[in-house]
């Protein structure tokens, strides 16, 4: 049995849906287009556009995402053990620190490696 | 009528005076930044529409609807579109769980009150980078495209850290019930801030980088990016990505004093239990002004230092915290 709870998100989720709609449709309505070709370059600091758009951009990005994909799934750990700690006691305690260790590990070796430097 | 049906139409109505009243907000926080903003730096801000600039939002919104709604040829129209509708539906769905008070009988004062609130919240500011990220790469343009990269990473950098550092709330409070988390608080007669100060210091500066405030507005470094990701925007869509700028700034404050400050706890509750609501707002008001002022007063970090930071300081900080916290309740008993 799901919490009642989300009937009322899911209700707000609608009501915000129809207001985030109006703001998407509302600014083609009130105002007239008048373009021109120079108005819709993409803006590139007044000068006429000298390539389209980078196709790439740093690796570093992508590897900023998957660290995050590692460790945001190894913090989500957390919260359920978090709630019950009162009742696990030392045994619970013993079991996040072996846990830590252990992530501990995974992030050390990728600062040796240079995963979190900026180069 | 149904009773069913009358209580979906009641929530609907709710939800709709709710988001009404958290645009408003939104509306004078501007004007609240502007003017405070301009004190810090010797000027008067705002004063010619209405009395000390009251009405300011208004004439704001009047001139942004009427702007030119400009695409660029190059952009992808639809995604382009829908990306800033998209920034503020994620930013408002927060509101849907925030209980902004204590109804006397002890309920709390929210829309609906999950028992897992708070991974709703996280869910929600997670799903929050999609308006940015997809707002700078439809554009098609190169400075749009650095600052959403630069903003997604930025984001999703700072986010472990807020996550670790909510941990040690919940270990304090065990629950994730944002309504059980306040009640914790009154119950243990202590704000979380005081034992956890850590966890709240990590939980402000991640707060500041997740909203892209400044000293880490880096996405929309006007130095380096122009404007950053919506730097092809222009009318009604570049003025609601300010919206969810704003939004998820009262947000991440809102949560801040419901995990951190007590919520609407404070002089008095017991007996008027409707001055819940007060203090919950006049906290809330109080970490907004800590934004404004950190924006008056600090400079922009650089960006190999911000992720440096996010990373090596604050995350292992975040973990230290959390197993200190663990070890003190799981050997004593209790935190507090």
């Amino acid at each position: 049995m799901p919490d009642p709870a989300w009937t009322y998100v899911l209700i707000f989720f609608v009501v915000a849906l129809v207001v985030a709609s109006l703001i998407a449709i509302v600014p083609g309505i009130f105002t007239k287009k008048r373009p021109t070709p120079e108005k819709l370059e993409p803006y590139e600091c007044g000068v006429p556009p000298t390539s389209a758009m980078l196709g790439r951009f740093p690796v570093r990005f992508y590897l900023v995402a998957m660290l995050f994909v590692v460790f945001d799934v190894e913090a989500a750990s957390f919260y359920p053990w978090a709630v019950r700690l009162r009742d696990l006691g030392g045994f619970g305690l013993l079991e996040m620190v072996a846990f830590i260790v252990v992530l501990g590990i995974g992030y050390a070796y990728v600062w040796k490696k240079g995963g979190f430097s900026w180069r | 009528m149904n009773p069913t049906l009358a209580l979906l139409i009641t929530t609907a109505i709710k939800a709709g005076v709710l988001i009404f009243i958290v645009v408003t907000s939104f509306a004078y926080l501007m004007l609240f930044e502007r003017k405070l903003l301009a004190w810090f730096q010797l000027r008067v801000g705002p004063i010619w529409c209405g009395p000390w600039g009251l009405l300011q939002p208004a004439a704001d919104a009047v001139k942004l609807v009427l702007k030119e709604d400009l695409t660029p040829a190059t952009a992808d129209p639809f995604i382009y579109k829908i990306a800033p509708a998209l920034a503020v539906l994620t930013a408002l769905m927060a509101y849907a769980i925030i209980p902004f008070g204590t109804f006397p009988d002890g309920t709390p004062i929210s829309i609906a009150n999950p028992n897992v609130g708070i991974l709703f919240l996280l869910a929600m500011s997670a799903v929050g980078v999609y308006g940015i990220a997809l707002g700078g790469w439809s554009s098609q343009s190169k400075w749009p495209l650095l600052g959403a990269v630069r903003s997604t990473a930025q984001l999703i950098s700072y986010e472990l850290a807020m996550g670790l550092s909510i941990v040690g709330v919940l270990i304090l409070a065990g629950t994730t019930d944002l309504h059980g988390i306040v009640s914790a608080q009154s119950a243990h007669h202590v704000w979380y801030v005081i034992p956890q100060i850590v966890a709240f210091v990590i939980y402000g500066i991640t707060a500041t980088a997740e909203t892209n405030r400044a000293p880490f507005d880096l996405p929309e470094a006007e130095t380096e990016l122009v404007a950053g990701f919506h730097t092809e925007y222009s009318s009604l869509r570049f003025g609601t990505f300010f919206v969810a700028e704003y939004v998820n700034m009262i947000t991440v404050s809102a949560i801040g004093t419901l995990l951190f400050l007590g919520g609407g706890d404070g002089p008095f509750v017991s007996v008027v239990p409707w001055l819940s609501i007060l203090w919950f707002l006049v906290k809330v008001a109080f970490l907004l002004f800590i934004f404004i002022w950190l924006r008056a007063t600090l400079p922009r970090l650089r960006y190999d230092r911000l992720m440096a930071f996010g990373w090596k300081v604050l995350l292992p900080v975040a973990a230290l915290n959390l197993l200190v916290t663990a070890a003190f309740v799981a050997l004593r008993g209790h935190g507090t």
